[in-house]
């Protein structure tokens, strides 16, 4: 009997330390665990990644010009984090369910939004830039790591429908401090819930590096609870991608969580307000920036002669065209007239904000009556 | 009709909720085999099987975060708070998830959660089990909150509650657990008073006092005490404290002309200073006198021995209904 746990681990949190299929350079290389779970991708289907990767790019460049120019109230952008959310939420079915935070654009793209689902949020439009029950993903959340708990919730219920659907939930590396993440976890290992958790270790909680939250690999800490986890490159789409096919078989199966922690770097601000050179260094985005998850796919398909210009081309012009009905979409919203934001509060009538609202309308008709004069 | 205690009460309506509609399920701490601390779940595990209901991890946070997963999935969780002091952990994801997923998601996204405190002092309890932390949900909008204060209520309005669309904080007042009373446990929710009408326990033409949950108890036994004295007293009980229903509330001040609100919760920020607000703005000009509040002191709950100075008794009511009325009181002298 042990009478003492010690970290097993390197307390040194080494980015390198990651499973990998793909180096930054677009070497393929051999991982006797993981090839199994991609045999089936072939350069087809990672051309489909590819393109997916860029065109998140461009909603993201999209979302940052238009908070520059006034468009969109504020914008977290997923630059740099492409791979990890293309790569995990691809994996899920379209019956599975989402419950992603604020940065994960991605997820929300892969899930199917239209280009207006982007970002109406983000111009202050609505607190919602879609209809979770559409996307079958959860209201972005803002609240650190609060969907986790929501993600179990719902895996429980499907454990009590019987049926074989999984949850995802993705949440950073800050978010891992938080209570609720930690009793994501033993609610979901205790009732053996089928549920991905993701963490996005993009190495910072807006100015904070990771080393305020974890003094080890993250992934490190689910075995505690009883759950499996793995620690993948979250720049390698392959090693991304075969990481969450593990762990949704492994949830959809009925062996309960599966934990992934994706090392990755956010390559913009926090938000369009933060200031991240105020506490990153200059060298260590350009390291970040030769990590690429798009240039190493590009590099690889193009060593197997599966990537060309004419499909460069193409991509170009999809993602010129998503783009542009970003733009577009989010130039023609229209704001909601003044007397609903009182509208939704409650699913049934309330007599109290039922009466404020017959004020607010007194009020409003009143400046209407005075127009007219 | 049956006599039975307000646990008891509390029981049956969780156990037809239950068997009339298969989303329903109870979450919290000790609920199982156990039955609840109060017993409240009694015999239900071992009816409804553990998948209903559910014993969770020691973590009311979690407790909360799950139930609105659940709800994303079209259950129709009720939680069970084990003590009303401990429902603080589960405060960011009441307040910022359970109460606003509706706004949030323009109406996509019910959440037809019941969260079940029982609630408020006056039965001996250690620290932090005996606390009235109503004002603060009654504070958050997307919440509905009711407080009950008879086994009937408690089994009709809980069952209103969890048919709710809306997310409903259903206080249930521990010193009245084993208070028994006639219950119609075949009442027909839809010939029911509709959940958020008060109700007027008890009629007069003298003074309008204003109560909810236990205190309700205590408001009857001042009434009858000044009957003694020819004092008339309407005794009103919300039931619901949001929304708070001033038909019932104006109706019986612009008779009464005389208001005194009193809750066990302290006094500042209050729900009496809600009340007396908004019962000024409406009826000013029928008030004969200043409303009064007897709540419970601005102070943390204090020490079990001592918990009868805090929570308002008859004779604190007595002596406000005294102020009203301008008879000679405690505060005769005192300068406000």
């Amino acid at each position: 009997m042990v009478h003492t746990l010690t970290p097993t681990a390197d307390l040194k949190t080494d980015v390198d330390d990651v499973a990998r299929l793909l180096t930054a350079e677009g070497e393929r290389i051999a991982d006797r665990d993981l090839d199994p779970w991609i045999a089936d991708l072939d350069a087809q289907a990672l051309r489909g990644l590819y393109r997916d990767m860029a065109l998140l790019r461009r909603i993201d460049a999209e979302g940052m010009a238009l908070q520059r120019q006034g468009q969109v109230g504020l914008w977290a952008p997923c630059n740099g984090q492409e791979a990890t959310q293309i790569g995990t939420a691809r994996v899920l079915r379209a019956d599975d369910f989402a419950f992603p935070s604020y940065r994960e654009t991605g997820v929300v793209y892969a899930r199917g939004a239209r280009p207006e689902g982007f970002l109406r949020a983000w111009r202050g439009e609505a607190h919602s830039s879609y209809d979770p029950n559409e996307l079958g993903t959860a209201v972005q959340q803002i609240i650190i790591g609060a969907q986790t708990l929501h993600a179990v919730g719902y895996a429980m219920g499907i454990q009590r429908d019987g049926v074989d659907q999984v949850v995802a939930t993705w949440f950073g590396d800050g978010a891992t401090s938080q209570g609720d993440v930690n009793e994501a976890m033993v609610f979901a290992a205790s009732y053996e819930a089928p549920v991905v958790f993701v963490c996005t270790n993009n190495q910072y909680a807006i100015s904070e590096p990771v080393g305020v939250q974890a003094k080890a690999p993250i992934a490190g800490r689910a075995p505690g609870f009883g759950i499996p986890s793995m620690r993948v490159d979250g720049n390698d789409i392959l090693a991304v991608t075969a990481a969450m096919r593990w762990a949704t078989d492994h949830a959809r199966s009925g062996k309960g969580p599966a934990f992934i922690e994706a090392v990755t770097y956010r390559m913009g601000p926090h938000t369009t307000s933060d200031d991240p050179t105020r506490y990153r260094d200059k060298d260590e985005l350009e390291a970040w920036k030769r990590r690429d998850p798009l240039t190493r796919v590009e590099a690889y398909l193009r060593s197997i002669e599966e990537f060309d210009d004419a499909f460069a081309a193409q991509v170009q012009q999809d993602a010129d065209e998503l783009g542009a009905a970003v733009r577009s979409t989010c130039l023609a919203m229209t704001t909601a007239p003044a007397l609903s934001i009182l509208d939704n509060v409650y699913a049934e009538p309330h007599t109290g904000l039922d009466e404020e609202k017959t004020w607010f309308a007194a009020y409003l008709d009143g400046f209407a009556e005075e127009a007219q004069r | 009709m049956t006599q039975l205690t307000m646990a008891k009460a509390l029981n049956e309506g969780l156990r037809r909720a239950m068997a009339d509609d298969d989303k329903v399920l109870v979450m919290g701490e000790d609920i199982g085999r156990l039955g609840g601390v109060f017993r409240i779940t009694d015999g239900l595990q071992a009816e409804f099987g553990a998948q209903r209901i559910v014993d969770t991890p020691l973590a009311e946070s979690g407790i909360m975060g799950t139930a609105v997963g659940l709800a994303y999935r079209g259950y129709r969780p009720v939680v069970e708070i084990q003590f009303d002091g401990f429902v603080y952990p589960a405060f960011d994801q009441i307040v910022s998830n359970v109460a606003k997923l509706h706004y949030r998601s323009q109406g996509a996204v019910k959440m037809p959660i019941t969260i079940r405190i029982p609630w408020a002092g006056g039965v001996g309890a250690a620290e932090h089990h005996s606390e009235s932390p109503e004002a603060y949900f009654v504070h958050t909008s997307g919440l509905r909150v009711v407080a009950v204060s008879n086994p009937q209520d408690a089994y009709t309005v809980l069952r209103q509650a969890i048919a709710c669309d809306d997310p409903v904080v259903f206080f249930e007042p521990k010193r009245l657990y084993h208070t028994k009373g006639e219950v119609d446990l075949d009442t027909d929710l839809a010939d029911a008073a509709p959940m958020g009408l008060a109700r007027v326990a008890r009629p007069g033409k003298d003074v309008t006092l204003i109560t909810y949950g236990a205190q309700v108890s205590t408001a009857m036994d001042a009434a009858t005490a000044a009957e003694d004295e020819g004092i008339d007293i309407e005794v009103i009980d919300l039931r619901s404290l949001s929304p708070i229903d001033y038909k019932a509330v104006t109706a019986s001040v612009r008779k009464t002309g005389r208001v005194v609100v009193t809750h066990e919760a302290a006094r500042e920020a209050g729900l009496g200073a809600e009340i007396i607000a908004s019962v000024t703005e409406r009826c000013f000009y029928h008030l004969e006198t200043p409303p009064v509040r007897v709540t419970g002191w601005d102070i943390p709950y204090p020490p079990a021995k001592l918990e009868k100075h805090h929570v308002p008794d008859l004779d604190r009511i007595l002596d406000a209904v005294d102020r009203v009325l301008d008879r000679p009181n405690s505060m005769s002298e005192v300068e406000l």
